[in-house]
């Protein structure tokens, strides 16, 4: 497949998605310092504790019961817990960042880390039995996240979707010229070729897939408080992604794809080899997407955060500026990544869906 | 601290799974069907205005040569009605001609004829009025004459004097 046309005609596009981000960048860049300095003089001051860029990292990437906006201001999110007496709702402000237990109409509820509610015995001590038998479903800080992207995806496409119904036959304008063109790569590039004649039907589940990840990456990759999630990078995301693929490519499947699995062309006394690395192949396909958008992005949140951490690890302003550099290609880069793995996903969906669906004759 | 990040919790998955199907259902409804069908009917439009287009064009080119077929058709139509009618005129002139001639040689013969007949009628007539007149003379003469019967016998006698007998 020939993809060049795409770039060099949608270069102009391109270029403003990419000024828009390298400002969103260097405002990244500029706030994790700000917050990350405040989480080192906090510990400074509680003690000659040594700055650990582990734990910073994988808190950032991590998911949270609250999003964090500014210093120690964060948005509380609304705990919902399944318990074996019931539902309890309340928000997670209650437990003011882990230093508190809450009271719930339950049991009493401790947070550890930050993510892990925990129920605490009569005796003050964490209860694991009990813990056990609670499900959490709390809107945490990727749940929030996603709410919000896929509030800002429906209004975005419909009032593109308007647009289009507004301006009739017309050549497409504003916001639509944006979309258009990647709608248009999405359906002449990534569908038809790999799905055949049948792609319209696969269309609103490959777009959704591809803006979903790609609008989600960009999200992630915004360092202030809308953004920040690291969605995409969670590996829950991405298996809901691939569960979803799975389930499509496997519903879909006629039966060339289905003889294919389970009587292969092969002597028969080959069948007990065959079928199970037949079946793998089924669950490696989805399992691979899964794996390659997490370990995508989230390699890529490390790394920025990491560079970042230099400066801190090296406890010296001297390293900023080439740290600072390294961050902005990261930032770039990145932006690149996030296009790039939205497409893949999407790609190779559409080409699991076209082997699916494939007629031979 | 634990960094359990390759291991899913069920709370996101849970959420995860109603957010992007909820997401791909209203998208599917809103936004994509309707995006899709415009672009299709925009591209089905820009074929058709574009194969309009080209059969309006073949249609230009089709009729210019038949215009300009017709205008040679014309032209030869033109010439060969110049050409029948400065023909017919020469014809018309010469027979015009003949016709006058003849016409006129007619009319001459006629002419002559009834001059001829007129002279003839009028040779008639003055025959008849000269014999009349002669008559009439003679008798008159005779009738005084031959008032007296010698000079009847005198005539006689003169006029058998006159007869030779040969």
């Amino acid at each position: 497949m020939n993809f060049r046309h795409f770039f060099n005609s949608k270069k102009i596009t391109f270029t403003a998605i990419f000024v828009v981000f390298a400002i969103f960048s260097t405002v990244r860049a500029a706030n994790s310092i700000s917050v990350d300095s405040a989480a080192v003089v906090a510990q400074g001051a509680h003690g000659e504790e040594k700055f650990n860029p582990t734990e910073i990292i994988m808190e950032h990437i991590s998911d949270a019961h609250d999003w964090h906006i500014w210093g120690d201001l964060s948005l509380p999110l609304p705990i919902i817990l399944y318990t074996d007496k019931g539902f309890e709702f309340f928000s997670s402000g209650q437990f003011h960042h882990g230093t508190h237990d809450y009271e719930g109409k339950h049991y009493t509820y401790r947070l550890v880390d930050k993510k892990k509610i925990w129920v605490v015995g009569a005796n003050g001590e964490v209860d694991e039995a009990a813990s056990g038998r609670v499900w959490d479903f709390s809107i945490t800080k990727n749940v929030a996240s996603m709410f919000l992207s896929v509030f800002i995806l429906v209004l975005l496409f419909s009032s593109v979707a308007r647009t289009y119904k507004k301006r009739e036959g017309k050549a497409p304008k504003g916001f639509q010229s944006l979309i258009e063109p990647i709608i248009l790569f999405v359906r002449d590039d990534i569908a038809k070729p790999n799905i055949g004649h049948k792609y319209a039907r696969f269309m609103p589940l490959l777009l959704t897939i591809f803006f979903f990840i790609w609008f989600n990456n960009l999200l992630g990759l915004i360092p202030i408080f809308p953004g920040a999630a690291n969605v995409t990078g969670n590996i829950a995301t991405t298996l809901v992604l691939a569960l979803v693929v799975l389930v499509v490519v496997n519903v879909n499947g006629n039966k060339y794809y289905w003889k294919h699995i389970l009587m292969p062309d092969v002597p028969w006394w080959l069948y007990p080899i065959m079928i199970p690395v037949e079946l793998v192949g089924v669950i490696s396909k989805p399992f691979a997407l899964m794996i390659r958008l997490f370990a995508n992005i989230t390699a890529g949140h490390i790394v920025i955060l990491s560079l970042i951490s230099l400066i801190f690890v090296f406890q010296s302003l001297a390293v900023a500026p080439i740290s600072l550099a390294f961050v902005l290609f990261m930032n770039v880069l990145e932006l690149l990544v996030a296009f790039l793995q939205a497409f893949i996903f999407t790609l190779l969906t559409s080409l699991f869906i076209g082997m699916a669906i494939e007629e031979h004759h | 601290m634990s960094f359990d990040i390759g291991n899913p919790s069920y709370g996101l998955v849970f959420w995860t799974l109603i957010a992007f199907l909820l997401l791909l259902v209203l998208l599917r409804k809103f936004a994509w069907k309707p995006i899709i069908q415009a672009l299709n009917e925009r591209e089905t439009s820009i074929e058709n205005a574009l194969a309009s287009a080209e059969k309006a064009k073949e249609e230009m080119a089709r009729l210019s040569n038949e215009n300009e077929q017709l205008l040679k058709q014309a032209r030869v139509e033109r010439d060969t009605i110049l050409k029948e009618a400065k023909e017919l005129k020469d014809q018309i002139v010469t027979d015009a001609k003949v016709q006058a001639q003849t016409e006129g040689a007619k009319l001459i013969e006629q002419a002559k004829k009834e001059i001829d007949d007129q002279k003839k009628r009028a040779m008639a007539e003055v025959k008849n009025q000269v014999s009349s007149l002669a008559i009439d003379i003679a008798r008159t003469v005779l009738q005084k004459e031959f008032e007296d019967n010698k000079k009847q016998e005198a005539l006689v006698a003169d006029l058998l004097k006159d007869v030779k007998l040969n």
